[in-house]
């Protein structure tokens, strides 16, 4: 009968009768339509990208976490609790009970001793988030040791703050993996790591049952999670790279969430009352930086012209309304130690006094930049703000992997590029801003300062000085000191932060962005 | 007979051989010449200096670059085309999975393209210059000449937003997804196969869209083209002949004209069904269609090179054997080329 029945209605489809279909979600499971292009790994030793970064988060659980519920603060997830021990460098966890694996393997000090043993051994990009604490492959085993059945004590490298170590600890690479269920998949020593990037063996509300690269991503409520059940059954990513075509999708009712969409897109949903648009702050700094390898952009005059001949506010008040805020220090509102003044903006008379004060009435630059939204239009209006200070800007666009391989090589002279920090504490950022250890070219480093080439030895040291503050609120103000330093004099304006902006069908409730990819979250969501 | 058909069979094979190595040697030129560096796609822009050396000398670039195509190639013949470093899986898995998406695509598009096509050729060279040759030519004019991206969108907006006629982007509704195992990879194929009918209904609803769009453009070459060659060949004595004959108008164009202006033909549908086949990116793009062009595109983006040589590789070897195809059909049509 339902065939007959869908074979009328195509019938009547083509037909031109136009009977309408039912499409909706079904009720238990949340679809989400995003580009999910940027996948590349999901096992939590390896991902550093956006998409796997949100999709391991509800996957796994980490000895500390950031909250759902208050994504500022940092709670226990497997740990029930732990006491830090600055002098004695290190920090022990006591492990909660009762906890298990989606296999039904009971979460225990081993794997929580392997897990991070692993990250370290695999030595995948975002392992130097926890080598940085001095964790070696041949060290980690001392340093990482399990003192009871459920305790497990980590130790440091350093007069690190134990806020940062946490904070670290927090990030994607905490994540404790079921050590059983991976290495019963392990192959040619890759410690489970090819199985773990199509599978999960964690702890988190949902378990990954299927992703098709470029396609879909099935995630399905994991029946041993310690919390509260997930209503939703199943979360499904579609990749669905065109935006207009995500806005499509929403209205028709046959995505519950999407989330690429651009201010053209979400301006057309105003005044649909099936759909609403929430707005969450995020964590991308957008700057302008100047390579220090070009004799023309070393003068500081052309550092301190170029920062008021941006319309920061003119850019936020059109082309980027609801994408981005101004933000001009280099780390992002919203994070614990942020500097917030925004003392720039668009006065090309100061800036013409600036350059003509030190003797520079002219000069010719080439601005290299990614060819997708939002640089194109940033880059156009930098250019023509420029121009009437007599600094004639060519752009150089390319694809991303273009313009970061001319980046790494530091051939460029502008660059207008953004920066996401790896973990929420301010020294992720402050080691990219304002720490350079060596400038020389075999020295090579993703850092901001190293990629400009440029170094100051005093805000390095300060940012060392920073890391090894143990007092809270006197490590916060070393850090506003150092954004204050890199915001007045320095080769990088930072510009912007971004903000997302997500469109849900109104039925859709409890659904939780934080400011970075870390703290996506699913399990609350009802509809 | 026997021996001839050998002779036919060995020059195909090479003829296979030599383009398949040609179209790889070049393209591995052109991917290791351009200034995108494709280990940033496999360990990202941050990694710390020695994971970036362990994973370019993985990907063996420390090496010269004949000796780097030479592995390639002696991979490529035993079976292994590499994996992408985009997509994490082995290329060949890639292309079993893209490929059938763009082949149920193409196939139904050219399909619809010959349909329509030929007959419209026909008609709009015997009204030559009257209204529906013009009206032909504006059509086909219009499939020409406006963007596909924007064709795609507003049918979209049309016929599934506004009208709710056709299944939207993607392949399957989320509630068919995953129930028919693929086998063939083309959906529409594997469901009838399974007897699944509503997920076959369902396939059909999300082919109507991009099927109609690609079969409108190629339609419109196809149309475009064998208005053309009718015009050559109805011009021409034997046809004054065989009118001159009494055989009926119908007998004259569609027997006589178009079995000969059919030989060129099969060339330019081989040809428009090898564009389908490398995949319509666009097309791909706006409706959300997990294909080879887009497939191959995004590779190309990140310099994904075994994904780009992989999927080029299967997009060569699609026009060598439609070629072989066409000859082998041609051979059939025209008495003189089988002479040959």
């Amino acid at each position: 009968m339902k065939k007959l029945l869908l074979a009328a209605l195509l019938g009547a489809s083509l037909a031109g009768l136009g009977a309408p279909a039912v499409a909706a979600t079904p009720k238990d499971s949340l679809v989400v339509a995003k580009n999910i292009d940027d996948m590349i790994s999901l096992d939590p030793a390896e991902v550093y990208e956006f998409t796997g970064g949100e999709i391991t988060t509800n996957l796994y659980d980490g000895l500390v976490r950031y909250d759902a519920d208050d994504t500022t603060k940092l709670v226990g997830g497997l740990a029930e609790s732990w006491s830090a021990d600055p002098a004695g460098r290190s920090i022990t966890f006591k492990l909660r009970k009762g906890v298990t694996f989606a296999s039904g393997n009971p979460v225990t000090a081993d794997d929580v001793v392997w897990s991070y043993a692993r990250v370290v051994t695999l030595n995948k990009p975002p392992a130097f988030i926890f080598t940085q604490l001095g964790w070696k492959p041949d060290t980690v085993a001392t340093m990482v040791t399990k003192v009871g059945e459920d305790s497990v004590k980590i130790s440091y490298d350093g007069d690190y703050s134990p806020d940062f170590v946490l904070n670290c600890l927090a990030a994607r690479v905490g994540m404790v993996v079921d050590m059983k269920t991976a290495m019963a998949h392990e192959k040619d020593g890759d410690l489970g790591n090819g199985w773990l990037n199509r599978n999960s063996a964690g702890t988190g509300p949902f378990v990954l049952k299927l992703w098709k690269a470029n396609e879909s991503v099935v995630m399905e409520a994991n029946p041993h999670y310690r919390g509260k059940a997930p209503a939703m059954k199943r979360v499904i990513y579609r990749h669905v790279p065109e935006p207009s075509t995500q806005r499509l999708m929403l209205e028709k009712g046959d995505v519950d969430i999407a989330r690429d969409l651009g201010p053209d897109q979400i301006a057309g949903l105003a005044g649909n009352d099936k759909i609403k648009v929430e707005t969450y702050p995020q964590s991308a700094v957008y700057f302008l930086s100047l390579n220090q390898k070009s004799e023309k952009l070393q003068n500081p005059a052309v550092w301190e012209a170029m920062r008021w001949l941006i319309d920061y506010q003119g850019m936020v008040g059109s082309f980027l309304k609801g994408g981005f805020e101004v933000h001009q220090a280099f780390w992002p509102k919203g994070f614990a130690g942020s500097l917030d003044d925004t003392p720039y903006k668009l006065d090309v008379d100061k800036a013409k006094k600036i350059l003509a004060d030190a003797g520079i009435d002219h000069l010719d630059v080439t601005m290299d930049m990614i060819n997708s939204a939002p640089f194109p239009d940033i880059a156009q209006s930098i250019q023509s703000t420029f121009a009437k200070a007599g600094i004639k800007v060519s752009l150089m666009p390319g694809t991303g992997s273009q313009v970061i391989t001319r980046y790494r090589a530091r051939e460029h002279e502008l660059m207008l590029l953004y920066w996401g920090p790896d973990y929420m504490d301010a020294n992720s950022n402050a080691m990219a801003f304002a720490f350079n250890a060596d400038n020389s070219d075999d020295h090579y480093a993703s850092s901001t300062t190293w990629r400009n080439a440029w170094i100051d030895k005093d805000l390095s040291e300060k940012t060392v000085a920073a890391l090894k503050e143990p007092d809270r609120e006197k490590r916060l103000a070393m850090y506003k000191e150092l954004q204050l330093a890199v915001q007045q004099h320095s080769p990088i304006i930072n510009m912007f932060q971004n903000t997302a902006q997500v469109a849900l069908a109104s039925d859709v409730k409890g659904y939780v962005q934080g400011v970075t990819s870390d703290l996506v979250f699913y399990r609350n969501v009802e509809k | 007979m026997p021996a001839r058909f050998l002779r036919r069979l060995i020059s195909f094979a090479l003829t296979l051989a030599l383009t398949l190595f040609g179209l790889l040697a070049v393209t591995f030129v052109i991917a290791r010449v351009v200034p995108i560096d494709p280990v940033i796609a496999l360990v990202g822009d941050k990694a710390p200096a020695d994971v970036y050396a362990a994973a370019r000398a993985h990907l063996g670039l420390d090496l010269p670059l004949w000796q780097q195509f030479i592995i390639y190639l002696r991979d490529v013949l035993s079976g292994n085309l590499g994996s992408s470093s985009t997509t994490g899986n082995p290329v060949l898995s890639d292309i079993a999975h893209t490929f059938p998406a763009t082949l149920e695509l193409a196939t139904y598009a050219i399909i619809v393209g010959i349909g329509l096509g030929i007959p419209l050729g026909v008609a709009a060279a015997v009204w030559q210059g009257r209204w529906p040759d013009h009206l032909i030519r504006v059509v086909s004019l219009f499939g020409y000449s406006v963007p596909v991206f924007w064709l795609g969108l507003v049918a979209l907006l049309v016929f599934y937003a506004r009208l709710d006629w056709v299944g939207g982007p993607g392949r399957l509704d989320i509630a068919y997804d995953y129930i028919v195992e693929p086998w063939s990879g083309l959906l529409t194929v594997d469901a009838a196969a399974a007897g699944e009918w509503d997920v076959f209904w369902n396939a059909v609803s999300h082919l109507v869209l991009p099927v109609a769009l690609l079969a409108y453009f190629s339609m419109a070459y196809i149309g475009r083209m064998t208005r053309s060659f009718m015009i050559d060949e109805l011009g021409k004595e034997y046809i004054t002949t065989a009118r001159v004959k009494g055989a009926s108008e119908a007998r004259v164009i569609w027997r006589h004209a178009l079995g000969n202006a059919a030989v060129p033909l099969i060339t330019v549908v081989a040809l428009s069904y090898a564009y389908l086949l490398e995949g319509a990116v666009l097309t791909e793009t706006v409706f959300a269609w997990p294909g080879l062009g887009s497939y191959i595109t995004q590779a190309l983006f990140d310099a994904d090179m075994a994904a780009v040589l992989g999927g080029t590789l299967v997009v060569g070897a699609s026009f060598v054997a439609l070629n072989i195809f066409s000859e082998l059909v041609y051979a059939w049509l025209d008495p003189r080329a089988r002479m040959k």
